[in-house]
């Protein structure tokens, strides 16, 4: 391992400031992520910044109705917030799905969003892969890849983004807030992370030199019958191989609105627009969700050893839709 | 002086009786310590540097550069390495495998081979430097592709004979009513204790000393001594608390290392295993592909047996996972064939990890069982008593305490089977299936010769001394029980020491046979020393020490099936939409011998089980083709159960005391996980209605399942 510098920020302009335009720095959050990497030396900075001690653990209502949520706030914290149980359930049971517990009270909201694939060739350095190291090519094409996406990659790189909680925070439109050395600045979630492309090295639209300063909810009324189911290869503490963030709200049998975001299938949560398009205004029934799971994973390019994630999102799809339909006739 | 009186007769026996570990405070409170945390002065830190190409030969190191790095002291490469002696055979009866035997030649065998050890000042300068170390490879293509098909597999004898064949299969096939012919396939898979391998060497006053994680401390002398060209009696090797072993600690690239590094520099040196490096060093269970071939008549009574199974092993050295072994001893039939066959292929040589042969050979075996159950329309329990055996089915040699059936009977009753309606796929709870399972289990019982010595103090204590090794099992405080029943004094008044090769010879804590075996030698030392202490002795300030050696008695065993056997209970919920699969219940009901601690044979047996779970469900070891090396090796990769995956999981036993030793001991260390997995491929099967011969039923071979073929 690497020897590194490591300083504490006192405040958001301080902690800016120390980064400045270096590219061997990174902030330190939890690091429950940053660290592993540097232990298996995918990650090799020479000086961490730590931010844990900057004002930006808290979560507060928005003049909008929304809620903003500071950017080192602990993922145990976030997921035990009255107002986020109450107002965006899935979100709540999106981040307690993720991880264990000693990981989730460390783990922050900021570098949660910034949290690396945990694809098996990205991790190896003695491996090649396009994210690591541009142009030495993606073995998990040809190789292992039972767990890689279906939608969105490209011929460069199959990864998938591994956060729980940003696919629900997709699912709500947030908004990511950063400070960089010339100001504010925020970009929509769903823009936020960019498309894998011919660039999967290139994960977030993060300018150089920013810090993630908290993420921000709109209000969103549907949100509160809403629900994050994932599915993963065992009980507890590992990644999905498929979730769904989704919210509805049904009158007199009819979806008035719908929010659905997938995870596990693509490089970035992967909001269903196409699905919500299909669900809105149609008939709140099993025949309407499979329409909209169709209408969304018609884009679906499986590789040869993850063919089965097609049914299964389909199958996530409804099942979610449909208790939510339950719990809102109740 | 003075005298000691000993126990007495009335002295109420502890073996049997529950006891907390009696070094559990000194581990729960940071006081124990693990080979790679004990302190030396100017201890040096080796990092071994593995192969990153899985065939070809080392063209070039470039050492200089990593020899500049801030405090490096030494690269240890096979161009200046000492040079071991690898032509001899070791305690369990084979040549050591050569990936132990690090630097000696320039050709790399498997990826993750070790090409160099990089010694410095502290570890973190070591790692830093080992990862900095360019080594030019002349790379060769390689073959790691595993199929029970391939044509070069070839019989090995191994610890039992390759093949065993009685009757003729083809004809018995024909006469059968029904036929079961099935392929069976479980993955590569990993111990992963979670103390990591690490020993510690040094030189002292002409004695080699190394402090080590292993499962038997003279075991390693003997192929340190072995290796090295010593006189065993100058060389030391303790380990006095090992956090887990399951079969993969036992000589290593990293002891071998140390003493290389430790014997140039003169000084003490530490090598530690990475996570990472154990996937590649520490040995693992091979891949298996089995076929099972079942005839019987309607009534289900065996006519054919066929269990064929095919293993991986290195190109350096012959390791054979006997999987077909468990069906010499389950089922007998008129015509009966078995066989073990390996593979030579690019990657490490497999190894012992727990219940080697009866692990993955029970899942291929009971799930054939379930399926002629199935096809017989008879209940599977029902199907084994029919074909209960009266002696070994290949020995012909009588049975020493078969209690087969009285296991399945008590955990029938206690698992509520009689209520069971066999037809699959009926049951459900919201979006889950349910449905139970069982499966038999089996695994030898033997004991080997070992010593151990009995101290009477004058304060009326006593200290037994025995090369034994607690690799987590709970083995020191089972024999501080056996002992003070054989002094018949009161537990508070023994202290066992352990884990020290200078205590004598004695058998490894593995194949179910450490605590037997100790526990003979044990027995008879503090017996004896009971015996003097009885006639009155004087006792000398230094008190009195009497030493066994159990060779001759355990020489004098007659030839017999021996056994622990069990029955297995699994009760799983499936949800065929995600491929999610979750155990909601387990019980394990074992006839495994006199019981010494009730307390740790439970978490024993238990920690079985819950393996078996995570056999059926999770683990897998995924190597990619174009490198020949794992994806994942690490526990994010490599998923073994949760918590949260465990659900009640009940051990327990009946009476079952083996007349033939002298406390009754079986051995409980691996049957746990016998059976196990099969119990819950059988329960998806009944949740369901479809067979999975693949292990770990992961949710994408659920879905599959559920998408198109009938059988995964």
């Amino acid at each position: 391992m690497r020897e590194f510098d490591y300083q504490r920020a006192a405040d958001v302009a301080g902690a800016v400031a120390l980064l400045g335009a270096d590219p061997d720095t990174r902030f330190l959050g939890g690091g429950t992520n940053l660290v592993d990497l540097m232990k298996t030396g995918v990650e090799r900075p020479a000086r961490l910044i730590d931010i844990r001690e900057l004002p930006l653990d808290h979560i507060e209502p928005t003049p909008e109705g929304g809620l903003r949520i500071g950017a080192t706030v602990t993922n145990g914290d976030l997921a035990a917030h009255p107002a986020i149980r109450r107002r965006y359930p899935a979100l709540a049971q999106a981040v307690l799905a993720g991880a264990s517990g000693q990981l989730r009270n460390m783990a922050t909201v900021g570098g949660n969003l910034l949290q690396r694939t945990r694809c098996g060739y990205f991790t190896d350095v003695t491996k090649p892969c396009n994210k690591r190291v541009p142009g030495s090519g993606c073995p998990a094409i040809e190789g292992e890849h039972h767990n890689h996406a279906i939608l969105g990659a490209s011929g460069h790189c199959v990864a998938v983004h591994p956060s729980d909680m940003a696919v629900a925070l997709t699912a709500f439109d947030a908004v990511v807030h950063f400070e960089t050395a010339d100001g504010p600045g925020e970009s929509p979630l769903a823009s936020f992370y960019l498309p894998v492309g011919d660039t999967p090295h290139r994960e977030t639209a993060l300018p150089p030199g920013a810090l993630i300063t908290g993420v921000t909810l709109p209000p969103a009324p549907v949100a509160a019958v809403s629900r994050y189911r994932k599915v993963r290869e065992r009980a507890s503490y590992a990644f999905a191989i498929g979730s769904v963030a989704a919210a509805l709200d049904v009158r007199d049998g009819v979806v008035h609105d719908a929010r659905l975001a997938l995870g596990a299938v693509a490089s970035r949560p992967w909001r269903a627009v196409a699905a919500e398009h299909v669900l809105t205004g149609a008939p709140a029934d099993a025949a309407t969700y499979a329409a909209a799971a169709d209408a969304e994973l018609a884009a679906a390019r499986p590789l040869p050893h993850n063919g089965y994630k097609v049914d299964l999102m389909r199958n996530l799809v409804v099942a979610v839709l449909s208790e939510l339909a339950e719990e809102a006739a109740r | 002086m003075t005298t000691v009186a000993p126990g007495t007769g009335t002295h109420a026996p502890s073996v049997g009786t529950a006891h907390t570990r009696v070094e559990g405070r000194d581990k729960v409170t940071g006081a124990a310590r693990y080979a790679g945390e004990v302190p030396f002065a100017g201890l040096a830190y080796g990092w071994l540097v593995l192969s990153t190409v899985a065939r070809g030969r080392i063209r070039a190191l470039d050492t200089d550069p990593v020899l500049a790095m801030p405090g490096v002291l030494a690269v240890l490469d096979h161009r200046n390495a000492p040079r071991v002696d690898t032509d001899y055979t070791g305690l369990l009866g084979t040549p050591p495998d050569p990936t132990c035997a690090v630097f000696q030649h320039d050709r790399v065998p498997h990826l993750g081979w070790p090409v160099a050890l990089v010694v410095a000042e502290t570890s973190e300068q070591a790692r830093e430097a080992a990862e900095t170390l360019v080594v030019h490879y002349e790379q060769e293509p390689h073959d790691i592709d595993f199929t029970g098909g391939r044509p070069d597999a070839y019989p090995v004898d191994g610890h039992m004979p390759g093949v065993t064949e009685k009757g003729d299969l083809d004809a018995a096939l024909v006469s059968s009513a029904v036929v079961v012919d099935a392929e069976y396939t479980t993955p590569e898979e990993h111990h992963n204790p979670m103390e990591p391998h690490a020993a510690t060497a040094r030189w002292d006053g002409g004695r080699l000393e190394v402090i080590d994680s292993n499962q038997g401390a003279t075991w390693v002398v003997g192929e340190l001594a072995n290796l090295f060209s010593l006189d065993p009696a100058s060389v030391r090797v303790r380990s006095e608390h090992v956090g887990g072993g399951f079969g993969s600690k036992g000589v290593r690239a990293h002891q071998v290392a140390a003493v290389m590094a430790a014997t140039v520099l003169q000084r003490p040196v530490r090598v530690v295993m990475t996570r990472r490096q154990m996937f590649s060093l520490a040995g693992y269970r091979s891949p298996t592909a089995q076929r099972v071939r079942l005839g019987a008549d309607a009534d289900g009574r065996l006519r054919a047996l066929e269990h064929r199974s095919v293993s991986v092993t290195s190109t350096v050295h012959e390791f054979v996972e006997p999987s077909a072994g468990v069906a010499r001893v389950m089922y007998d039939a008129d015509a009966h064939h078995t066989a073990n066959r390996v593979v030579r292929l690019d990657v490490p040589t497999p190894t012992w990890m727990r219940a080697p042969g009866e692990a993955p050979g029970s899942f291929a075996l009971e799930a054939a069982l379930d399926e002629l159950a199935e096809k017989c329309g008879i209940d599977p329990i029902e199907l084994r008593l029919r074909n209960e055996p009266d002696k070994g089915p290949v020995s012909g040699l009588p049975f020493a305490g078969r209690n087969l059936a009285a296991c399945f009977r008590e955990g029938a009753r206690r698992f509520g089977w009689a209520d069971r309606d066999p037809r699959p796929g009926l049951r459900r709870d919201g979006r889950w299936l349910l449905g139970t399972g069982t499966a038999a289990a089996s695994f030898p019982s033997g004991a080997a010769p070992s010593t151990a010595s009995a101290t009477a103090h004058p304060d009326g204590t006593f200290t037994v001394r025995i090369s034994a090794a607690d690799i987590g099992t709970g083995a020191r405080t089972a024999l501080t029980l056996v002992a003070a029943d054989a002094l018949r004094v009161s537990v508070e008044r023994v202290r066992v020491r352990i884990g020290d090769s200078d205590f004598g010879p004695a058998m490894i804590a593995g194949g179910s046979m450490g605590t037997r075996s100790w526990s003979w030698a044990v027995t008879a030392a503090a017996g004896e020393l009971r015996e003097r202490l009885a006639l009155d002795t004087d006792m000398p300030p230094e008190g009195i020490t009497v030493r066994s050696d159990t060779t001759a008695a355990i020489g004098a065993l007659t030839p017999a099936e021996r056994h622990s056997f069990g029955a297995q209970f699994a009760e799983v919920a499936v949800d065929t939409a995600t491929g999610e699969v979750r155990v909601r219940r387990m019980l394990g009901v074992f006839a495994a011998g006199r019981i010494v601690n009730p307390l740790t044979a439970r978490n024993q047996l238990r920690g079985g089980m819950i393996w078996g779970i995570s056999m059926a469900l999770h683990e897998e070891a995924v190597r990619d083709r174009a490198s020949g090396g794992h994806v994942g090796a690490d526990l994010a990769g490599y998923h073994v159960a949760t918590h949260a995956d465990v659900p009640r999981v009940e051990a327990d036993w009946i009476d079952d005391a083996d007349p033939a030793d002298p406390v009754g001991i079986k051995g409980i260390g691996e049957i746990g996980i016998v059976g196990a997995a099969a119990a819950v491929a059988n329960a998806v099967w009944h949740a369901t209605g479809v067979r999975h011969r693949g292990l770990p039923i992961r949710p994408d071979r659920v879905l599959s399942a559920a998408a198109g073929a009938p059988d995964a």
